[in-house]
């Protein structure tokens, strides 16, 4: 596929990005019925004949569920409905039995609010046009036909246990005049959602099981211009960082187009992770009508003035606000609290200082050799067997004098390998400081005599000469002595002074 | 006079995935506008104060607590599908040759 280079494309067009992102919550029941909502669960073993769609069941809806919706609406700054009903989108996809989705459709829970994201120290504000709540369809397995996608294949099976789960779809208005940005706001914006998501506690958010998905809608204008171009809609974008590559390369693809004076169709396009391009999926020239229509089997939400002030007053503190605090309480700088934020360190620097230790050392462990350590084994630090409180206990036993920093990360490398808390790596490898005089005095006799040659030379004056012996007893004490008070007490042996 | 067009028959019979014939495109044109009709008399009796209604019974907020309840074995769930595999219920093709 030609593609136009991204500054060129940019030289040219101005991009106008828009994002929907689907959410599953992470209530214990579905949306609508009683069935359990566990990731991974043996095919159809989590469905009743509400969410299978048999003959006379009906949905209630989940509380919970709800709740979480409009916390969502008011920590996105949006309005939330008074009154408000869900919709029947009504289609012939078997991913769902009943025929059709219960969805919301000119009546959203929550509208008109905006979310602040930080890319490069500015910020960008991305205005949201809707938040409404949906059940999640099933899971369908394409079988037959060579890519095991939905064309060609011979048939299809389903698992309906996804079938219902309460899915809020979060719409941003249209994003103009993020120029060159546009990808890294479109990932700045998924990032910021995905921890107001974490705050909120409403979701586990995992992009790669799908519990929340972004489809990136990208279209591009010549410059000069003030008439948007058409748009297209990428969907299957499984990761923050797929977010920033499928808009780059739809701007690329696009640009091509346009440029050779062709015309963007729009259609649903899939992102493919392996190349970082997309190609076309189904055309939206037939229009699609879903028939929307008001559901009789639900009554309408009318969320109650004083509930919604109760949600508002009791949200949590928002990411982008904290981050200032902390950043302002650390005393970081803004590149190394963005290097924080990109290594997803912030939390856990956080709870290490909350469990007591000073918030450089939390930081210097998280981002230094816990972070190449996380690096080499390919995970996350969050996934790093360690917690927080063993990070301040190593900091705390650095500050005593029990361990120095060589010391520390053998420490971190025992516990990390499942030998169990900082103090008992330290007991059962032996790696306190020799702190025991007598002990230190041992060693350090023991090496001056292997060294007479070098403890002459100090003696006659050169003192650089020292360094070696240092060495000598940080190896004979398998780093366990204090070099500073090693060097002092050859320099005394010897009869030197500095 | 018919309100209803053939297109828009034709239009209903796509996405209700119904193959129809010429003729029965006029004739059932021709039968929507008379249910049409009907149904809009219910608008005549309507007055400024009456809103529109999506249900039958005056009520808002009715909610479940988010409580788990036993679901079906895969069996049972699976007892009346047509066909199936792996547990799953098996559907025919869901695009056609030309999509």
């Amino acid at each position: 596929m030609t593609v136009m280079a991204f500054d060129e494309a940019l030289g040219r067009f101005e991009p106008v990005l828009g994002l929907e992102t689907h959410v599953e919550l992470g209530t214990a029941s579905k949306m609508f019925c009683g069935c359990k909502t566990t990731f991974g669960a043996a095919p159809n073993t989590q469905v009743c004949p509400t969410c299978l769609a048999f003959p006379g069941a009906l949905p209630v809806a989940n509380e919970a569920a709800i709740e979480s919706t409009i916390r969502i609406g008011l920590a996105l700054n949006c309005s939330i409905a008074e009154w408000c009903r869900f919709a029947r989108k009504n289609y012939f996809y078997p991913d769902m039995p009943k025929n059709y989705q219960i969805s919301q459709y000119d009546e959203p829970l929550c509208f008109d609010g905006y979310l602040d994201v930080e890319v490069d120290g500015e910020t960008v504000r991305v205005e949201i046009e809707r938040v409404h709540l949906e059940e999640d369809t099933g899971k369908s397995t394409h079988v037959g036909g060579a890519t095991g996608r939905i064309q060609g294949a011979d048939y299809s099976i389903v698992d309906y246990n996804r079938a219902g789960i309460p899915l809020v779809e979060i719409v941003t208005k249209p994003i103009p005049g993020t120029d060159r940005m546009a990808p890294e706001v479109a990932k700045a914006y998924a990032t910021e959602l995905r921890e107001i998501m974490r705050a909120l506690g409403v979701s586990d958010v995992r992009m790669e099981e799908g519990s929340m998905r972004c489809d990136v809608n990208v279209s591009l204008m010549p410059r000069g211009s003030s008439e948007w171009g058409t748009r297209t809609e990428t969907k299957n974008v499984n990761s923050l960082r797929s977010v920033e590559r499928a808009v780059r390369s739809e701007i690329e693809r696009q640009a091509h187009i346009l440029a050779e004076g062709g015309k963007i169709i729009q259609e649903t396009r899939h992102f493919h992770e392996d190349t970082g391009t997309t190609t076309p999926g189904r055309s939206k020239e037939e229009a699609q009508d879903y028939r929307y229509f008001p559901e009789p089997d639900l009554v309408p939400i009318a969320p109650d003035a004083a509930w919604v002030a109760r949600l508002k007053a009791e949200l949590p503190e928002l990411p982008l606000v904290k981050r200032k605090r902390l950043q302002a309480e650390w005393g970081v700088s803004d590149l190394d609290m963005q290097a924080m934020h990109n290594a997803d360190a912030i939390d856990l620097v956080e709870a290490t200082v909350a469990a007591g230790a000073p918030a450089a050392d939390a930081r210097k462990w998280w981002m230094g050799e816990l972070a190449r350590r996380a690096n080499e084994s390919a995970t996350t630090l969050a996934d790093l067997p360690i917690t927080p409180a063993d990070i301040a206990r190593v900091t705390e036993l650095v500050a005593s004098g029990s361990l120095n920093d060589k010391l520390a990360r053998q420490v971190l490398e025992g516990v990390l390998a499942g030998e169990g808390t900082p103090d008992a790596v330290v007991a059962a490898r032996g790696l306190e400081i020799v702190n025991d005089e007598g002990e230190l005095s041992a060693i350090i006799d023991e090496v001056l005599a292997g060294n007479a040659d070098v403890a002459d030379k100090i003696r006659s004056g050169k003192i650089a000469a020292v360094g070696a012996l240092v060495g000598g007893v940080m190896k004979a004490s398998r780093g366990k002595a204090d070099a500073g008070r090693a060097r002092q007490l050859i320099l005394e042996k010897l009869g030197v002074s500095e | 006079m018919s309100a209803i067009t053939r297109d828009e028959v034709a239009h209903l019979a796509r996405l209700s995935r119904m193959a129809l014939s010429d003729d029965e495109l006029d004739h059932y044109a021709t039968q929507l506008d008379a249910i049409i009709e009907a149904v809009a008399k219910v608008a005549e009796v309507a007055a400024e104060d009456v809103p529109p209604s999506s249900h039958a019974l005056p009520l808002t907020n009715v909610f479940r607590a988010d409580e788990v309840r036993q679901s079906l074995t895969p069996e049972q769930a699976l007892a009346g599908a047509p066909a199936v595999e792996d547990d799953r219920f098996r559907v025919p093709r869901i695009l056609g040759e030309e999509a």
